[in-house]
């Protein structure tokens, strides 16, 4: 029905526990719900339900998710929202629009392309947050202005602009301040971004004495958090950190 | 890091910003883009057709050739393309694989023109994408199994004359082709084995009754006839294994081989049968021995290439047969035990114990049915009946995989003997060409001079008559002339494929022809025993040949293999004579000739410049591999001969 044929082997004998689909290649469990789903359209009782259209690990969704297709505003406002040139922002969107060609990214793909770029460690938590930051309207896709728009910022923006959305980076819950655990969490995906195998090997502490050392020079009222006044403040101070922002002017 | 996630490069760093104010330490600096050039489009242009791609796309691979800065050879710079003369269909699939970072194999596309277009362009074809990589592999496989069967044949064909007693025993067992020794030890050993299969199935006849006692069989009525046929056939066969050990290149490897182990068990039986006539417990295992004399049948495979394949299939189809087996003996049990415990009941069963299902449900499922056991009880009937259908199925499905197998091994084995067929023709051709090449570089020489005689003369309107030659031509002929002059010999060559060319020379030079002829009868009366003189004067017409060019030549290139019969027993001379009537200067030094050539040279740049003065004595030592002894004379003939040539020509010898 689905003409999807997939050419297993013979001698993976996972079908025959019952714990794998020959067809779809999937695990049987997920699409109990599409079987289901099917089962009850052909009932002459049941009208057209109001079925989910968009769920995890089905194939059909699969296939409304490739059918989609976003297409950006035009060339010139974006020119007007952003700070790229014409030509900056033609090279953005060829790159773009070749690794996703329905024109948004979802956060599987997000995690898998950055995921190229470190090959040693594990780098799909730190795509997560990455992922979020760019979602700026939290309907789960990047579409290209979304992704311009964050590039923008961090390419060509003033320094306080850099800040701040490193600041909405950390701000996992955007709730305006940083917890200590918010922090953890990031040091922790940065650490694990860098493997396993380093030198010296990494000590199970290490994010957190981070986190701590961290927390001491950005948080001047020692409150606990880090609100974001706080944030640009200690980090104007702060003469490696200025200089490193500067590396970002000459990145495209 | 695949090629379209470069261009997400950026991003990736863009993304860095979330690492800045955590770090502790300093940064790096960041690589400064030297050259930050916009993004541009660059033209590739393969053999006229244009393909155009950003410079970026080209730069994922940097270490392609497109990738690379090894493309700007190939940067055209009045058209301001990078032109490449290859395959445009092929360069298709290549920049695909810039474009999507997957590389695909076409199916119409030749297998080692592909290779050779991925080795330009310098990509591995280990990175072509999985839909493709299977075929790929598959046809790689095939051509190389080909090749391998290309050089096999080569190598045997080769005629190697320091090939030790040893080594050509060997190729004789191999191939009996090569000898008639080898065909008549062929055939005599084929004769032998038919014979003891022969005498192994008539022994077990019954021969006619001797009176008085019960029917004998052959082998007991004519013993000794039996006797003295196997004996005679065993030392053949024992001979012929000795010599075959003797002669194998390893002989560990060939103990080790299948038709050797055959071979061995063939005869042993008669040499235990003599160590241990006597003993009479152990003659009874003796008989059972005999059993192994069948074996002697097998032998014919060294005869036959149709068993030769059957085997070679049936060892490739291992696995298949395996599963067959496997399938069989799973299918038995199953059914046996059914039939058994079905027609546990029924009374006078034949159905005794499930082993003795066994054999109902063999001959059941194989469709034999001989019906010594029958089921009686309906449920007996209906699981017979369901065991015959199984039985169909399970033998009916690895069937055609084994006999494809054998299909495929048996083609590719006529192939492979109609391209050795076809290659005796092939390298016939090959030959041909190749006089056919050094004849026209002959040829040109002859043209070169004639023109110099025609611009010594002053007719230079006529010059382009002799630039037949093209300059990629004329640049080859002259290396080989410098080739010539380097080793002080000269090429000899085939006469009738050049005469054929020198008739279309044009009349013009008829007035040089008859003073041409006559010095030449002049010369080749003085210097070389030649009857060929009165020859020239009944062909007047052609040109550059001289009277001693009429008889038979033979080719001499250095690499030819023709046989000795066709060496040339005269020596040749072909002369050119050019009238140098109106240029007294010109001596008969071989120095001064040189000068006076060098002189002509320069003006000629355009023409060929084969025109210095040689007269070589033709059969050079090093030309002949049959090894005629030359008089050593012979190489440093241009010098000796000329002093001896006192006339007012320039003799050329154009060979």
């Amino acid at each position: 029905m689905r003409g999807q044929s997939r050419k297993e082997s013979l001698s993976d004998s996972r079908d025959l526990d019952g714990s794998y689909d020959q067809l779809t290649g999937h695990p049987p469990g997920p699409t109990k719900k599409a079987l289901k789903q099917r089962f009850l359209k052909l009932l002459p009782c049941c009208g057209p339900q109001a079925l989910p259209s968009v769920s995890e690990n089905s194939v059909e969704d699969e296939f409304e998710l490739s059918t989609v297709c976003h297409r950006p505003e035009g060339l010139e406002q974006l020119q007007e929202q952003t700070k790229f040139t014409r030509k900056e922002l033609q090279v953005l969107y060829r790159g773009f629009k070749n690794e996703c060609p329905s024109g948004i990214v979802n956060e599987e793909n997000f995690k898998q392309i950055y995921s190229q770029f470190f090959p040693q460690g594990d780098s799909s938590t730190y795509a997560t947050f990455l992922f979020n930051a760019f979602d700026t309207n939290h309907d789960g896709s990047v579409s290209f202005e979304d992704f311009v728009a964050g590039l923008s910022v961090i390419l060509r923006g003033t320094i306080d602009d850099r800040l701040n959305w490193a600041f909405n980076l950390y701000d996992l819950n955007k709730d305006g301040c940083i917890t200590k655990e918010e922090m953890l969490d990031i040091m922790k995906s940065i650490y694990d971004m860098m493997g396993k195998y380093t030198y010296p090997a990494l000590r199970e502490e290490a994010p957190r004495e981070h986190v701590e050392s961290f927390f001491q020079k950005m948080d001047r009222n020692k409150d606990g958090v880090v609100t974001v006044e706080e944030f640009i403040e200690s980090c104007q101070k702060d003469e490696n950190i200025m200089r490193s922002m500067q590396l970002f002017d000459n990145v495209i | 890091m695949a090629a379209g996630v470069a261009a997400w490069l950026p991003f990736a760093r863009a993304a860095a910003i979330g690492w800045m104010p955590v770090a502790n330490c300093p940064m790096p600096l960041a690589p400064a883009d030297k050259n930050k050039r916009q993004d541009e489009l660059i033209v590739l242009n393969v053999s006229g057709r244009r393909f155009q791609t950003w410079r970026t796309t080209l730069e994922r691979y940097p270490d392609t050739l497109l990738g690379s800065t090894e493309k700007e050879f190939f940067f055209n710079e009045d058209t301001k393309e990078y032109f490449f003369d290859r395959d445009p269909e092929v360069f298709r699939c290549v920049l695909n694989f810039y474009r999507t970072g997957k590389l695909h194999y076409p199916r119409y596309e030749c297998i080692s023109a592909y290779d050779d277009e991925l080795a330009f362009y310098g990509i591995l074809p280990e990175i072509i994408g999985d839909c493709c990589y299977e075929e790929y592999k598959d046809r790689k496989r095939e051509n190389a199994e080909r090749l391998m069967d290309d050089n096999d044949s080569e190598n045997n064909q080769e005629s190697m004359p320091s090939l030790s007693f040893r080594q050509t025993m060997w190729r004789a067992f191999e191939n009996p082709h090569t000898s008639t020794l080898a065909l008549v030890f062929y055939y005599v050993t084929g004769f032998f084995i038919a014979v003891s299969v022969i005498t192994n199935v008539v022994e077990t006849v019954p021969c006619g009754t001797v009176p008085g006692s019960k029917e004998l069989p052959c082998g007991e009525r004519y013993s000794v006839a039996f006797f003295c046929l196997d004996t005679a056939c065993v030392m053949i066969f024992t001979v012929e294994y000795l010599l075959r050990l003797f002669a194998a290149p390893s002989r560990y490897r060939f103990i080790r081989s299948v038709m050797s182990i055959i071979d061995v068990v063939a005869i042993m039986p008669y040499y235990i049968g003599l160590v241990m006539t006597n003993n009479e417990d152990v003659s009874g295992a003796f008989v059972t021995l005999r059993v192994f004399r069948v074996f002697r049948i097998f032998k014919f495979s060294r005869h036959s290439q149709g068993l030769r394949i059957l085997g070679y299939t049936l060892k490739s189809c291992a696995s298949e047969l395996g599963f067959l087996l496997f399938s069989l003996t799973m299918a038995i049990i199953i059914f046996a035990t059914v039939m058994f415990y079905a027609e546990k009941g029924s009374s006078a069963s034949k159905f005794t114990s499930i082993p003795a299902s066994f054999w109902y449900t063999i001959v059941t499922m194989t469709t034999l049915g001989y019906g010594d056991m029958v089921p009686k009880t309906i449920a007996g009937k209906i699981f017979g009946s369901i065991c015959s259908l199984s039985g169909v199925l399970v033998i009916a499905l690895p069937v055609p995989v084994i006999v494809s197998n054998f299909s495929r091994i048996y083609h590719q084995n006529q192939r492979a003997d109609k391209r050795r067929a076809q290659k005796k023709a092939r390298l016939a051709r090959i030959r041909v060409a190749k006089t056919g090449s050094s004849n026209a570089y002959l040829h040109s020489k002859r043209n070169g001079l004639l023109n110099e005689a025609l611009e010594l003369m002053g007719t230079p309107e006529e010059e382009h008559m002799g630039k037949t030659a093209s300059l990629i031509e004329s640049q080859h002929h002259h290396l080989l002339h410098c080739l010539e002059k380097t080793t002080g010999l000269s090429y000899l060559v085939d006469d009738p494929l050049l005469s054929v060319r020198t008739s279309t020379i044009k009349n013009h030079e008829f007035i040089d022809e008859q003073m041409f002829e006559q010095n030449c009868m002049e010369s080749s009366m003085q210097n070389y025993p030649s009857t060929r003189s009165p020859s020239l004067s009944s062909h007047p017409g052609l040109t550059t040949t001289c009277c001693s060019r009429r008889s038979k030549k033979t080719t001499h290139l250095p690499n030819s293999n023709l046989p000795a019969t066709r060496l040339r027993s005269m020596q040749e001379l072909s002369t050119i004579h050019i009238q140098g009537s109106e240029q007294p200067s010109l001596t008969t030094s071989r120095s001064s000739l040189n000068l006076k050539a060098d002189d002509g040279l320069r003006p000629n740049c355009k023409t060929s410049q084969i025109t210095t003065a040689i007269i070589s004595i033709p059969t050079p030592p090093a030309l002949t591999p049959e090894g005629e002894s030359r008089p050593p004379p012979a190489s440093p003939g241009p010098n000796t001969n000329i002093p001896s040539i006192a006339s007012n020509v320039v003799k050329v010898s154009a060979l």
